[in-house]
């Protein structure tokens, strides 16, 4: 419940801040940090425009999507306190369910029959592949370190006490942000400010929503980005009392939001058809974290 | 007993009745014929997974001995997913048959294989004698070769045909060779034998024996490198029997298999190994071939290898655990591999069903020239992608929760794994993730392209949805895949048996999902629940939201371009060309293209054939190098009578002089000896 509580607070301010982090590493005034959450309640209050291509897909995958994430967030722990469902693999769950809401998104996009959304769809569908097995391993080395299959449990377990483990959160803080960034279509992978439909991932397939729709899908965007802050507060937590524990997860918020906007103030965007490529070292750098685990248990002897 | 020849008898008597019927009748006999045959296994399947095994004995012949029919739990799982699927099947052919009506001898044959291939298959379920096995796979294998050549006037299906009746053979011998090998030693052709013998000859020769068994029934449920006769059957087939074919007929191999695991219990841990890595490759290898097709069934059909893998990976966790005396990780290994079998025979039956409707409806299953379906055919669209989403084992539906009991066994086996077992575990887990992410990329491709969109060729003929009573079959199925997805524990308790029969062994008394390993289900219910509601909220609070606002109907934002047309879509092969890039090594797509040249362009041209490497490697070559090796005797083939009759003599002539010629070498030997 708690994590619930906070990760809508932190969804709140994230992109505002990432964009006001932007403005201010370009030298501009920018916009205020509530700026997002303004136009994504206007949106809310808009009329849409639909293409005459589309179908109830199109109109139901807004929907599906927002719900899919609301629902993995509900499954995000906070330290001792459990996400609002919690049972053994809910990590399982997690990925799986926001599968669902890229699957109606990818669907959509293709639903409109615009060559430029389906090239966004056929990259988003390869990007978000080669991202999950990063997830995958990167948790079952967690699980694997603590002997639990939960996300609460593993967290909860997860005590930082020798050199290795330090290195080892390290690298899982690597992965998530990575994996946050590749979800989220953020800088090295994809450009959402880019202005030609080319170029874009994200962003082009959603060229044809508008109105509520549209709105639905940003607000998924920021609770994406609040979720795997989230899941990158707790790998620190672990069982640290609530008066250290929430300001902790503020903090971290707040820097990796800098960060994000930092890496796409001082970045250009990676070729298109060297991202997967990337995408894959994740899942490299996650099984690292596997043998780094491996070598911590004394497995290897 | 009495059930059991009243089984046969109608049977028997459809068979008879069916070439003097109208051809009306002929479908609808054959389906009552099954159906009341669905009703009497269906009694026995449903009383032994309660808990009551049956056990009769048949006279059989002098050759057979006693033919022992058993029905333990095992039988009943897969006589119920039998069951489920032929009587879909069998009501959907009704209608999907409809356009061949004039045809009234084919007809005759394709109904008579067709209830023969459901006897076969039943049979081969219950039966525990290696003979009357024998027999009852051998009709299985002719019964499947007349239905899936059905159009037999097309070259490409004879093709298909003779080539799963060649590969079902070699399954045959390899079955023959295993029951011979029992035979030999024990003198008995009862399956009991087979534990027998295993069980006194623990080490390599019950391995070797389960290998022998185990290429057999891996042919038939297409595992890889076994898999190349399923590509071609299933798009060869009518839609129905494709459907029964990936559904059933595949799985009888897994079937096969885990009556031998239980027959034989070889060195479990060794087998799981073996088993969990022919399984990851499959289950790969399927998927990636998967995405380059263009022909839908064909698709479909490598999906099915992909999915074969999914099981056998459940089969070698569940083995791994019985060898390490692991219960939890066995139950959780064998309940997903059961589920998963269930649930495969469920939601690609759907899928090649309406994949039926799609080519009824259009006359081509090239992917590449469908598109805007959705809007002609919405039933068939929103019963695709239901499954669709099943198969790529997202929740809310079965396929999820199969493949979620797969995990968690991985998880719980990196419990108390050692460096092996844990490398091995992280592999499984790497090739399962990427499975369902390549699964989701095939048919986000698939329904994309066929249903969504507009479309890519105009047809002469009107398309129009079928009739809803051929949807009904569909319908069924799809109500079971959402109940599966819901009500996961229900379908699990009809698992106990089944998997006890598995992690009883060694006599460990414990009950098949004990402690945590069993409540894993009860959350993911009501999560799943609280996900399909949690949409339907979103959704009413967006109706009343946006409910009164106008909204324009604009044609799709074309970036400024103001003369789209329907060509301009994205097609499946640019949907799928980055991957393709990715991937090409283990691919092989041959191409032919005509670029564009100059600045007002020319007609360009772009063809792609997608072939398969394992084929090319293991079967093509080979048989190339076979033929010309065999080449060099062509010679002899002179069509020359004078050279027939001059071999006859030869032959003759050697056949009487080599045994003299041997004897006179005999003694000239001892001669030599005794100087």
């Amino acid at each position: 419940m708690l994590s619930l509580l906070l990760i809508l607070i932190a969804a709140f301010f994230f992109t505002g801040i990432i964009i006001r982090t932007k403005s201010i590493a370009s030298g501009r005034k920018g916009p205020g940090i509530f700026q997002p959450i303004k136009d994504v309640n206007r949106l809310f209050k808009k009329g849409a425009v639909y293409s005459e291509t589309t179908s109830f897909v199109f109109q139901i995958a807004p929907t599906i999507y927002f719900a899919s994430v609301v629902m993995a967030m509900l499954v995000v722990p906070f330290g001792h306190s459990k996400g609002l469902i919690s049972f053994n693999g809910d990590f399982i769950f997690f990925a799986y369910v926001l599968a669902l809401g890229k699957f109606f998104s990818i669907i959509s996009a293709m639903d409109t029959g615009s060559s430029f959304e389906g090239m966004g769809a056929s990259r988003e569908a390869l990007f978000s592949m080669f991202a999950e097995p990063a997830f995958f391993v990167l948790m079952g080395s967690l699980a694997l370190l603590t002997g639990q299959t939960s996300f609460q449990e593993i967290f909860q377990d997860l005590h930082l006490g020798s050199y290795i483990s330090y290195a080892l959160t390290t690298l899982a803080t690597f992965v998530l942000v990575m994996i946050a960034m590749i979800e989220n279509s953020r800088m090295p992978i994809d450009d959402p400010k880019t202005h030609l439909e080319l170029t874009m991932v994200h962003e082009v397939m959603i060229l044809d929503n508008s109105g509520f729709d549209l709105g639905l899908i940003l607000t998924t965007g920021y609770l994406k980005f609040a979720i795997y802050g989230a899941l990158i507060v707790n790998l620190f937590i672990g069982s640290i009392d609530y008066q250290y524990a929430i300001p902790m997860f503020f903090v971290i918020q707040f820097l990796m939001a800098v960060s994000i906007g930092l890496i796409e103030s001082f970045m250009a965007r990676f070729r298109m058809n060297h991202n997967a490529q990337f995408i894959v070292v994740l899942t490299s750098v996650s099984l690292l974290i596997f043998f780094g685990v491996l070598l911590m248990l004394g497995k290897f002897i | 007993m009495n059930l059991i020849i009243s089984f046969i008898l109608v049977i028997i008597c459809a068979i008879i009745a069916v070439p003097f019927l109208k051809v009306k009748w002929k479908g609808v006999v054959v389906f009552s014929a099954i159906v009341i045959n669905v009703i009497l296994s269906g009694y026995f399947a449903v009383n032994s997974l309660l808990g009551l095994n049956y056990d009769f004995l048949f006279s059989g012949s002098y050759i057979t001995g006693l033919i022992h029919i058993k029905i333990d739990a095992l039988s009943a799982w897969f006589i119920i997913i039998l069951n489920l699927i032929f009587i879909t099947g069998g009501f959907y052919g009704l209608f999907y048959m409809k356009s061949y009506k004039n045809m009234q001898n084919k007809l005759s044959i394709h109904c008579i294989a067709f209830i023969l291939l459901y006897g076969a298959l039943i049979s081969v379920c219950v039966i525990q004698n290696s003979i009357a096995f024998l027999i009852a796979w051998e009709i299985l294998a002719l019964s499947a070769f007349l239905t899936i050549i059905f159009e037999n006037e097309k070259m490409a299906t004879i093709q298909a045909g003779i080539n799963y009746l060649i590969q079902s053979h070699i399954s045959i011998v390899f079955l023959m060779i295993g029951f011979m090998w029992v035979a030999h030693k024990t003198g008995s052709y009862d399956f009991s034998a087979i534990t027998q013998y295993a069980s006194a000859n623990n080490g390599n020769a019950s391995i070797v024996l389960f290998l022998c068994f185990f290429v057999s029934f891996a042919i038939k449920a297409g595992l890889v490198p076994f898999h190349t006769w399923l590509p071609y059957a299933h798009p060869a087939a009518p839609s129905h029997i494709s459907g029964i074919m990936s559904g059933v007929i595949v799985k009888i191999g897994i079937y096969g298999i885990l009556r031998m695991l239980l027959l034989i219990k070889p060195d479990f841990i060794t087998i799981g190994y073996f088993i969990l890595f022919i399984s990851i490759v499959s289950g790969l290898y399927g998927v990636m071939l998967a995405i380059i097709q263009h022909n839908l069934k064909k698709l479909l059909a490598y999906h099915s290898i992909e999915n074969i893998g999914i099981i056998g990976i459940g089969i070698g966790i569940g083995c791994v655990g019985i060898g390490s005396g692991n219960q939890i990780i066995a139950s959780l290994g064998f309940a997903g591999a059961m589920l998963h079998t269930l649930n495969h025979a469920l939601f690609k039956s759907v899928l090649f069903y309406t994949a039926g409707n799609v080519y009824q409806a259009t006359h081509t299953l090239n992917i590449e020239h469908l598109g805007g379906l959705i809007k002609k055919m919405p039933q068939t669209t929103i019963l695709f992608l239901i499954s669709a989403i099943a198969i790529c084992g997202i929740p809310p539906f079965n396929g999820f929760i199969s493949e979620f009991l797969i995990y968690t066994g991985l998880y719980q086996w990196l419990k108390d794994a050692g460096l092996f077992s844990s490398i091995t575990v992280v592999v499984s887990v790497l090739s399962l993730v990427m499975i369902g992410g390549l699964a989701m990329l095939c048919f986000t491709k698939a329904f994309g392209i066929i249903f969504l969109g507009n479309a890519r060729k105009t047809f002469t003929h009107e398309i129009k949805e079928v009739s809803f009573l051929q949807l009904l079959p569909i319908y069924t199925i799809t109500f079971l895949i959402i109940c599966i997805g819901l009500f996961p524990k229900l379908f699990l308790t009809l698992l106990y048996k089944p998997v006890a029969l598995f992690t009883n062994i060694d006599s460990v008394s414990v009950t098949p999902f004990y402690g945590q390993a069993f409540d894993i289900m009860q959350p993911i219910s009501i999560v799943m629940w609280i996900f399909v509601i949690l949409i339907f909220v979103v959704y009413v609070v967006r109706q009343l939201i946006t409910g009164k606002r106008v909204s324009p109907i604009q044609p799709t934002w074309g970036c400024g371009y103001v003369a789209p047309t329907s060509k301009l879509q994205y097609t499946a092969s640019s949907y799928v060309k980055s991957y393709n890039k990715i991937f090409g090594m283990f691919l092989i797509n041959s191409k032919k293209e005509t670029e564009i040249h100059g600045i007002f362009p020319d007609k360009a041209h772009l063809e792609t054939h997608p072939y398969d490497k394992i084929e090319k490697w293991l079967i093509d070559n080979p048989i190339r190098a076979y033929k010309s090796f065999m080449g060099r005797f062509l010679f002899l083939q002179n069509g020359k009578l004078q050279f027939y009759l001059l071999y006859g003599i030869i032959f003759i002539v050697s056949i009487i002089c080599v045994p003299l010629f041997y004897e006179k070498f005999c003694q000239l030997i001892d001669f030599l000896k005794r100087l």
